[in-house]
């Protein structure tokens, strides 16, 4: 049914749509409507699942750890501070192979204290081992939670479905909210290999000696690869009940297209608008949008970046002393081919500033009148002095 | 009297503890007194250790080892999931040493037990980080050398009383146990499992390694820690019934001290100051009993 529902209301669907059995968090702003509806439908009973009202991230994370090992579906949301704070358990969640599915709205991290949206929160989080998809509205964000349960449960590794502080999480816009059996046919109850359990005494995360570490890390990288296999039947599987499907990663206008705009999160939105203007006046480009971020579809993206003649790759994150995170994956990822376009990296929209479409037609004009990057990334928008 | 400590064995005898631990010890009785029907949390600590490296474990029950500071919170979880599938018999445990519970783990502790989680908080307590080799804690003794406190910084400041910070979260029940005490800490354990909500054991753990006594020495300085009212035993249920569960021997803690390497440092003034605080903690329990 479709219905007009804030951002964090689609999530709250999404979770409560997947049967998830246990919830624990911890309120931050932007986060905060998601674990409020979410506890709304456990006190109210449309839900039924247990909320763990835990005193930190930290321990939110901690707690799910436990109930996934236990052998529960588990789910948790958090922000920019908060996912700080657990960085130390995602690496511990991927270890163990949970597949638990955490909702992350992008905020600026402090100081100052900036709960606007910016991507380095999730994005310093890449080398984690959670899967990252990166969402552009709230149809998407409601579909992908749903999906990445069935993604992390098929390869056993956690997924963190992102979306942007505000202008996803706090907007209202039309979204299909499927039928309860719909989402049934498409997701099956979760069944563990492994578990908790007094008949079958085992032990979890113990010490590991260098005789067996490394073979269990390069398993976790394994999943990784069999993820990349895996989501286009994920997403099949999908399309064939609900008629939708995004993509690892969506080319739009890319085919003929010189210089190939490369984005994620809402700022593809007001892309989308700035490429169809600037072909309407005969310009040639095209844009690239970013869905699965980890793990990275280089082989897709390569396919579409190299008969381009320039890539202009759009950051609202910053790695110090590197560059925008996006386009450092772009470079990687074009690398290794014999011939490729050379990629401009521009920062826009840093701890919340808008990215009009102004900001991104300048963008695309800058990359345009330049015959080789300036440097690694070009900071848009700055204020003289 | 009817001989039973020798059967339901839940740890095996390949554990990797050094000799005289009193953290082995003390889990060799827990398990005794709660049976197969129970998950462990483990934090890091000695334990995650004596559990044993992949693929083998020391322990007879299911064990989740976890983030140092997370004990409290990882338990919760497990809780949560059991209550979800139906699981009312299962009881949880996180046993935890004293860096994971006085210090690091303090807030997930604190949150869980706040929360009243259903499970049983254990905190073997050897009075120092001694898996990362003897460094000081918050429930370092004042006196105490560690590898932290050397020479003449020896530890000045008093040991934490976690009982009573616990007590102060008004749990069901929290209690003090001490493996020189084995049918005390038994029966207490056996009472815990009988309790819902939070429930907390403060067990005197020693440790002959980090405290320099030799291994025959365990049990009998931990004997000591009660009968000079170092550690005493009792019990505290819903956070003001208070019940003293030895009458003390009022040993002078001189003895006590002068046994372990770890207090040589100390002078007779140091001692009489010590002994000063021993019976002035030991006076306000009397009140509270």
């Amino acid at each position: 049914m479709k219905r007009v529902v804030e951002g964090s209301e689609a999530v709250a669907e999404a979770v409560r749509l997947a049967r998830v059995n246990v919830i624990s968090a911890y309120p931050i702003t932007p986060q905060t409507h998601i674990v409020e509806f979410l506890s709304e439908y456990c006190a109210n009973g449309t839900m039924d699942a247990r909320f763990l009202r835990v005193e930190s991230e930290h321990s939110a994370l901690a707690a799910l750890i436990g109930t996934a090992t236990t052998g529960v579906r588990s789910f948790t949301a958090t922000s920019g501070q908060g996912l700080a704070l657990m960085h130390e358990l995602l690496h511990w969640t991927s270890g163990a192979r949970l597949p638990i599915v955490m909702a992350e709205v992008n905020r600026a991290l402090a100081p100052g204290w900036n709960i606007w949206v910016d991507q380095t929160d999730s994005l310093a989080q890449r080398d984690t081992g959670w899967i990252q998809l990166y969402c552009e509205d709230s149809q998407e964000v409601l579909d992908t939670i749903i999906q990445a349960y069935r993604l992390g449960e098929l390869v056993d590794l956690p997924v963190m479905v992102v979306l942007d502080a505000f202008f996803l999480s706090h907007t209202y816009e039309p979204v299909d909210v499927p039928d309860q059996k719909l989402v049934d046919d498409y997701l099956p109850s979760w069944e563990p290999k492994f578990q908790l359990d007094t008949e079958k005494p085992c032990a979890f995360g113990p010490l590991v000696t260098p005789a067996f570490y490394m073979e269990m890390r390069h398993a976790i990288a394994g999943a990784m690869e069999d993820a990349l296999e895996v989501f286009p039947r994920v997403e099949d599987e999908f399309e064939k009940i609900f008629d939708r499907r995004y993509g690892e990663i969506e080319a739009v206008s890319c085919n003929d297209a010189e210089i190939i705009l490369v984005t994620s999160g809402t700022a593809t939105s007001t892309s989308r608008l700035v490429v169809e203007n600037l072909r309407a006046k005969g310009e040639k480009v095209g844009l690239l949008k970013i869905k699965l971020f980890r793990p990275f579809p280089v082989e897709l993206v390569r396919k579409v970046l190299a008969p381009a003649k320039k890539v202009a790759v759009i950051d609202r994150n910053f790695s110090f002393g590197a560059s925008g995170i996006f386009a450092q994956e772009i470079r990687a990822a074009l690398c290794n081919t014999m011939k490729h376009p050379p990629v401009f990296g521009y920062v826009a929209g840093i701890g919340g500033r808008d990215v009009t479409a102004d900001v991104i037609e300048d963008i695309y004009r800058r990359a345009k009148a330049s015959d080789f990057p300036e440097g690694e990334s070009v900071w848009v928008g700055l204020q003289e002095n | 009297m009817e001989q039973t400590m020798h059967e339901n064995e839940y740890l095996y005898s390949g554990h990797v503890a050094c000799s005289g631990c009193g953290a082995a010890i003390a889990m060799r009785f827990l398990l005794k007194a709660l049976g197969e029907k129970t998950i462990i949390v483990l934090p890091a600590c000695c334990w995650s250790i004596i559990a044993g490296p992949y693929p083998q474990s020391s322990l007879k029950v299911p064990v989740i080892h976890s983030a140092f500071e997370a004990g409290g919170a990882v338990a919760s979880g497990v809780r949560a999931a059991l209550d979800v599938k139906g699981d009312t018999e299962t009881t949880v445990v996180t046993w935890a040493g004293d860096g994971g519970t006085f210090d690091i783990g303090f807030q997930a502790l604190s949150g869980a037990v706040e929360r009243n989680e259903d499970f049983i908080y254990v905190c073997y307590d050897n009075e120092a980080y001694m898996n990362t080799g003897i460094q000081r804690s918050s429930s370092t003794p004042y006196g105490a050398w560690t590898t932290t406190t050397p020479g003449i910084e020896w530890k000045k400041l008093r040991k934490k009383n976690i009982v009573e910070a616990l007590v102060a979260h008004r749990i069901p029940y929290a209690a003090t146990a001490n493996i020189a005490f084995p049918e005390d800490l038994v029966r207490k354990a056996k009472k815990a499992k009988e309790i819902k909500g939070s429930r907390f054991l403060h067990i005197y753990s020693s440790c002959p390694t980090g405290w320099r006594i030799p291994s025959e020495m365990s049990i009998k300085i931990a004997r000591m820690a009660v009968q000079t009212n170092i550690f005493p035993l009792y019990e505290v249920e819903d956070g003001v019934n208070y019940t003293i569960n030895y009458k003390s021997k009022e040993y002078p803690v001189r003895e006590y001290f002068k046994l372990q390497g770890r207090f040589k440092h100390l002078s007779d003034k140091d001692l009489e100051q010590i002994q000063e605080m021993v019976n002035e903690d030991w006076q306000r329990l009397l009140k509270k009993a």
